[in-house]
């Protein structure tokens, strides 16, 4: 089963979970995705220990895709 | 949790958020040393006048003795105070409530090894090994250790973007997490962005963080010491 979470106040939020044999439930996970996205957020898979890869489309196959929002020089 | 990069469309990527600062030259190694020997340069500015005054003072006069030691007073109090500007970066913030923050723990657990857990939990930092050197990622700023045995640091001062409302609330978990996985996706694009506030001796800097954090700073210098006896 993967998870679309959302780093927020509450720790985190899972806005999606799915598999890839469920179309709908990947149809609602990509919808959520998308929204997020919109909003401003940032989707980020852990690709490895020490890597991690920004991503514009669900990456269906991931096991948990992070939405954190951007950065800036404090 | 590791997924094939391949699998997973575009490849590795320049971090967007550098686009907010396009006219900054991208971070490498060499920038950062020239960035180190700047910084070098300009403690040694604002030291050797002032020493050169207390000298000539006393050479001139020695009664001007309390002038000399204004002078040398001065000739150390400014380098501690870049020093105390660096080791701010990674000076702890409020905590969000007991839930959340346990919450985004676990999260910032996943994302890490046992012993990088073990340091957090003792420290307030995570390690992560770059190739620029070794990070230590606190909640609105990153230390970057570099050099022979760690002896150099850089300070970085980046946090989540306070322009977004919902930056505000996160547990602190969450901020470091957001840093860890901006510096996992280019870590050169995320030295970019980031501010530097100091770069200096790793001794200076030590003793201006607080004195928790001091063993993530030994632990990071000891991986950069293993690393260098390894390639040896």
């Amino acid at each position: 089963m993967s998870k679309l979470i959302r780093m927020d106040h509450t720790g985190h939020s899972t806005l999606a979970e799915w598999t890839p044999d469920d179309p709908v439930a990947v149809e609602a996970a990509v919808q959520a995705f998308r929204a997020e996205l919109d909003r401003g957020y940032l989707a980020m898979v852990s690709t490895g220990p020490g890597h991690a890869l920004q991503v514009r489309e669900l990456p269906l196959n991931a096991p948990l895709v992070i939405l954190r929002l951007p950065i800036a020089g404090g | 949790m590791a997924v094939e990069p391949q699998i997973l469309g575009p490849g590795p990527e320049v971090l967007p958020e550098t686009a907010a600062v396009h006219w900054r030259p991208r971070v490498d190694d060499a920038r950062l040393r020239r960035l180190g020997a700047l910084w070098t340069l300009t403690t040694v500015a604002h030291v050797v006048p002032f020493l050169g005054a207390a000298a000539l003072l006393m050479w001139l006069n020695p009664l001007a003795l309390p002038v000399a030691l204004a002078c040398v007073a001065h000739a150390w109090v400014i380098p501690e105070l870049y020093a105390q500007r660096g080791a701010n970066v990674v000076r702890p913030h409020r905590r969000a409530g007991d839930g959340p923050e346990r919450r985004a723990l676990g999260l910032l657990g996943d994302l890490v090894d046992h012993d990088a857990r073990e340091l957090h939990a003792a420290t307030g930092l995570v390690l992560e090994r770059g190739r620029l050197g070794t990070w230590l990622v606190g909640e609105a700023g990153a230390l970057l250790l570099r050099g022979a045995r760690g002896r150099r640091a850089y300070c970085y001062c980046v946090r989540v973007d306070g322009r977004v409302a919902a930056a505000a609330e996160l547990p602190s978990g969450d901020r470091i997490a957001h840093l860890l996985l901006a510096l996992r996706a280019d870590e050169q694009g995320f030295a970019t962005v980031a501010n530097l506030g100091f770069s200096g001796a790793r001794w200076r800097l030590r003793r201006r963080v607080k004195a928790p954090m001091r063993p993530a700073l030994d632990t990071a210098a000891a991986t950069l010491d293993r690393r260098s006896s390894g390639r040896s």
